[in-house]
C-alpha cells in the first residue's frame, strides 16, 4: 500500500424484497463501479439480513453490505454517491474515510483477532481476554483482588473476638 | 489500610460508601477505533431512550467521547440504532 492511497468504506442497505441473486448483483454493481474508478477493493463484507432499528421505505429489515477499498484520490465519490442515490434497490448508504486505526481494526476483524463485538486488535491475547471480561461486567477487575485478600485475613480475628464478647 | 488494623473493628464494610473512580475505558484498554457497525457495543453509551450519555456518566475522555458520538450517529443513520425509542434496554 503506497502512502498516497487512502482507505474508504461504503456501507449500504439493499432492499430485502429482491431475490438473493438480485441482491448479490446489486452489490456487485458497486464493486465494479469502484473498480472502474481505479479503486482497489480490499474486502467485500456481506453482513446479511438484519432487523432495522426503524422503518425505512416501509421495510423492517435490510441486507447490509460493506465494501472496504482504497483509492488515491476522492474522485470516485461523485459517481458512487450519484448512483447509490439513484438506485432504488439501495435503502440507505454511508461512505466513510478510514483512519489508520480503522484500517487496522478491519484487518484484525477479518483475521478473527477481534471477538464477535470486540475492538481494536491488540497484540496480547491475555489483554483481549481481560477486555472481554470487563465488557461483560462493567466494573474493572483490577481493584477487586486487593480487598478480598484483606478480608480473608481479618475474618478469623473478628470471629474470635465476637465469640469472646458473646461469652 | 484502616481495615487491616486489628484494634479497630467496623460492623459494616467501610469501603461500601466510597465512590469508584471513573476512567476512560478506551484509554485504559488501548482501544483506538470505535466501530459504527457494532450496535451492541455502542448500546453502552446511550440511555434507554437512545440518547447519547454525557461524559459525566460514561467517564470517557473528550477525544473518545467525540468518537463515540460520531459512531452512534453513523449507526443511527444506518438504522442499526434508533434515533428515538423507549425501553431500549
Amino acid at each position: 500500500m503506497s502512502d498516497s492511497m487512502k482507505n474508504y468504506e461504503v456501507t449500504f442497505i439493499v432492499d430485502p424484497v429482491l431475490s438473493g441473486d438480485e441482491i448479490k448483483a446489486t452489490a456487485q454493481t458497486y464493486v465494479d463501479l469502484l473498480k472502474n474508478e481505479h479503486c482497489n477493493i480490499v474486502n467485500v463484507d456481506e453482513m446479511g439480513l438484519k432487523q432495522l432499528a426503524y422503518t425505512i421505505n416501509k421495510r423492517q429489515s435490510g441486507v447490509y453490505y460493506c465494501i472496504e477499498f482504497e483509492s488515491s484520490n476522492g474522485e470516485f465519490m461523485g459517481n458512487l454517491d450519484l448512483s447509490l442515490r439513484r438506485d432504488e434497490r439501495i435503502m440507505r448508504f454511508l461512505t466513510v474515510a478510514l483512519d489508520k486505526y480503522g484500517v487496522k481494526y478491519n484487518d484484525d476483524k477479518r483475521k478473527g483477532l477481534i471477538g464477535k463485538k470486540k475492538h481494536e486488535g491488540r497484540k496480547h491475547e491475555t489483554e483481549q481476554v481481560r477486555e472481554r471480561e470487563t465488557r461483560q461486567t462493567p466494573r474493572p477487575p483490577a481493584p477487586k483482588p486487593a480487598p478480598p485478600a484483606a478480608s480473608v485475613v481479618t475474618p478469623p480475628v473478628v470471629e474470635t473476638e465476637t465469640k469472646l464478647e458473646d461469652e | 489500610m484502616a481495615n487491616t488494623r486489628d484494634d479497630i473493628k467496623f460492623l459494616s464494610n467501610p469501603n461500601i460508601g466510597q465512590k469508584r473512580k471513573k476512567y476512560c475505558r478506551f484509554r485504559k484498554f488501548g482501544i483506538k477505533y470505535i466501530d459504527y457497525k457494532d450496535p451492541d457495543f455502542l448500546l453502552q453509551f446511550v440511555n434507554e431512550q437512545g440518547k447519547i450519555l454525557p461524559r459525566r456518566i460514561t467517564g470517557n475522555s473528550l477525544k473518545y467521547q467525540r468518537k463515540v458520538a460520531t459512531a452512534v450517529k453513523r449507526a443511527r443513520h444506518l438504522a442499526m440504532m434508533p434515533y428515538v425509542s423507549d425501553l431500549l434496554k
